[in-house]
């Protein structure tokens, strides 16, 4: 059996994206901004793309940028706030300890510049409290930006009420919605939000495609200078094919969205029942506030590149926040922003079901993760002391 | 390219000499859960060789992979030839680590030593040459 089981990291592209990809290339190739037919076809092929895309959120076409995918949208989005925040004398931003990279980075450069970040607390559950949000604004802060879930543990943030409170105290409110589109039903205009970043490659689109949606109003900072494409925020002749094939994979996610939503949230349960059963393992982030696929849990005394691998040599592709899988000394930030120690943080398993999975394939993955998880406590020094009651449990 | 070599996977996925020994002549303990990686080495010495060797690890493929290996090269090897034992050699006989991954073959060269430093210390010998710089670097990491 093969399980594809890591939908965060990257998703299979739909028969549908895929074939509009292929027939842009052949019949939609010109350049958009040629004023000849061949060139005229290729630009309706990407303004109807923009129509698509923009309804689905319930935007406005000319609110939606096309980027390189969710990190560029993400540095555009912080980095337009910032230059906008820092002419009036603004230089406070709040975020959350467990954004994606693509945020955080872009943060930490900013603080390298002179602005100031606070970075709220996601407690025990992966969720930020609204309240703690309005306590932290300032009358310097520039730019609110909270992810909509989280890429690790699939927690699900309280989005309306966030963007309310930046709309009422006059700051703009980004979201990275990367591990959300697609999958979570979004209206930009209920859920008060100023911008957002989406990612194809997480909804059956390309890799190396993306949007951000800008509210109209708000000004872009240029992270690529050039041609006029993008209302001239964004340079760079349009990647056509990929973003017609966005197009065609978000509407598609769109119109089954429900469907699949109940498909996949009853199959994460049944995992997370099934993996609760293993002895001192424990669940990261909230149980229901969670992305319909995803399941992510730690288990102690055991490392989780160890566990992926024997994994993979039974059929089933996950992933892990341990040190040796990010490729640093430290486990995933998420994981320890959530107040998991750095002993159990290090023992952890991301499975991300997709909309296709199976009760037979949920089943076939507890039974191998307990194994697995059983063959590496066998001869974890680790484990024989916490059996042996010469260190204590944490989960 | 694959993450690791064949030998790695080989021995990642058939560790040799996992377990413990009851009644060893030497321990050695080595790594911390904060940074991902435990590895414990258990020898038995008979006639100035080491006639038994065991480990349990904690830690990634290659870490598993490393223990397995530097079990195999120091097993039933004069005492003066399981001391020398380097994490490059340990490296070279699993056809290489990535770059990022040579402290577990550093780990299992500390273990090892660690385990010896062991039955020196409980027969009330003195340290070879050897061991007394790996001594002082233990007690170096300790503090
Ligand atoms: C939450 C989140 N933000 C941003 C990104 C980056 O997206 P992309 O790979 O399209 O640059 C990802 C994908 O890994 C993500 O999960």
């Amino acid at each position: 059996m093969y399980i594809y089981a890591d939908n965060a990291a990257t998703t299979k592209m739909s028969q549908t994206a895929a074939d509009t990809m292929v027939r842009c290339m052949q019949e939609y190739w010109g350049n958009p901004s040629s004023l000849y037919m061949t060139g005229q076809k290729a630009k309706e092929v990407l303004e109807q793309a923009r129509t698509d895309v923009a309804s689905v959120i319930n935007a406005q076409p000319r609110e939606i940028i096309f980027t390189s995918g969710g990190s560029e949208a993400d540095n555009q989005a912080i980095r337009s706030a910032a230059a906008a925040g820092a002419k009036k004398g603004k230089k406070h931003i709040i975020s959350t300890a467990f954004e994606h990279h693509a945020v955080l980075h872009t943060l930490k450069k900013l603080e390298s510049e002179g602005f100031e970040v606070t970075l709220l607390p996601v407690h025990e559950n992966g969720i930020v409290v609204p309240a703690e949000l309005e306590a932290a604004i300032r009358p310097d802060t520039c730019l609110v930006t909270i992810m909509y879930a989280n890429n690790e543990i699939g927690t699900i943030q309280p989005i309306r009420e966030l963007g309310a409170i930046c709309r009422k105290h006059g700051v703009l409110f980004h979201t990275d919605a990367v591990q959300a589109v697609g999958h979570l039903p979004i209206d930009v205009q209920t859920d008060n939000i100023d911008m957002m970043s989406a990612s194809a490659h997480k909804f059956h689109g390309p890799k190396g495609c993306g949007f951000l949606y800008v509210k109209k109003g708000i000004v872009l900072t240029n992270l690529i200078e050039g041609g006029a494409q993008e209302r001239g925020k964004r340079a760079g002749t349009e990647n056509v094919p990929g973003i017609a094939a966005m197009a065609a994979a978000l509407k598609e996610a769109a119109g089954s969205m429900q469907k699949n939503s109940a498909h996949q949230t009853a199959l994460r349960d049944r995992l997370i029942e099934g993996l609760s059963n293993i002895p001192h393992s424990a669940l990261n982030g909230d149980a229901s506030m969670r992305l319909p696929g995803n399941v992510n849990f730690c288990f102690e005394g055991i490392e989780g590149e160890s566990l992926l691998l024997l994994l993979d040599d039974r059929g089933i592709s996950a992933s892990s926040g341990s040190a040796c899988t990010s490729g640093s000394l430290d486990p995933s930030h998420v994981l320890l922003a959530i107040g998991r120690v750095h002993d159990v943080a290090h023992g952890s398993l991301r499975l991300t079901l997709g909309e296709d999975a199976t009760e037979e394939q949920v089943d076939y993955i507890i039974k191998n993760v307990a194994e697995v998880v059983e063959h590496l406590r066998g001869f974890s020094p680790v484990w024989r002391e916490l059996k042996e009651g010469k260190r204590s449990y944490i989960l | 390219m694959a993450l690791y070599s064949d030998k790695v996977f080989d021995h990642f996925r058939n560790p040799r000499n996992v377990g413990v020994i009851e009644n060893a002549d030497g321990v050695g303990e080595v790594g911390n859960t904060v940074c991902g990686d435990i590895m414990k080495m258990y020898i038995k010495i008979d006639d100035g060789r080491i006639s038994d060797v065991k480990f349990e690890t904690f830690g990634c493929g290659s870490a598993i992979a490393s223990s397995s290996m530097a079990t195999e090269m120091i097993k039933g090897k004069p005492l003066d030839e399981a001391m020398q034992l380097t994490n490059k050699a340990v490296a070279e006989a699993l056809d290489g680590l990535p770059a990022h991954k040579l402290h577990c073959s550093v780990l299992a060269e500390e273990a090892i030593q660690a385990a010896l430093i062991d039955y020196y210390t409980r027969k009330g010998l003195e340290l070879p040459e050897e061991l007394k710089k790996a001594a002082e670097r233990a007690a170096k990491d300790e503090h």
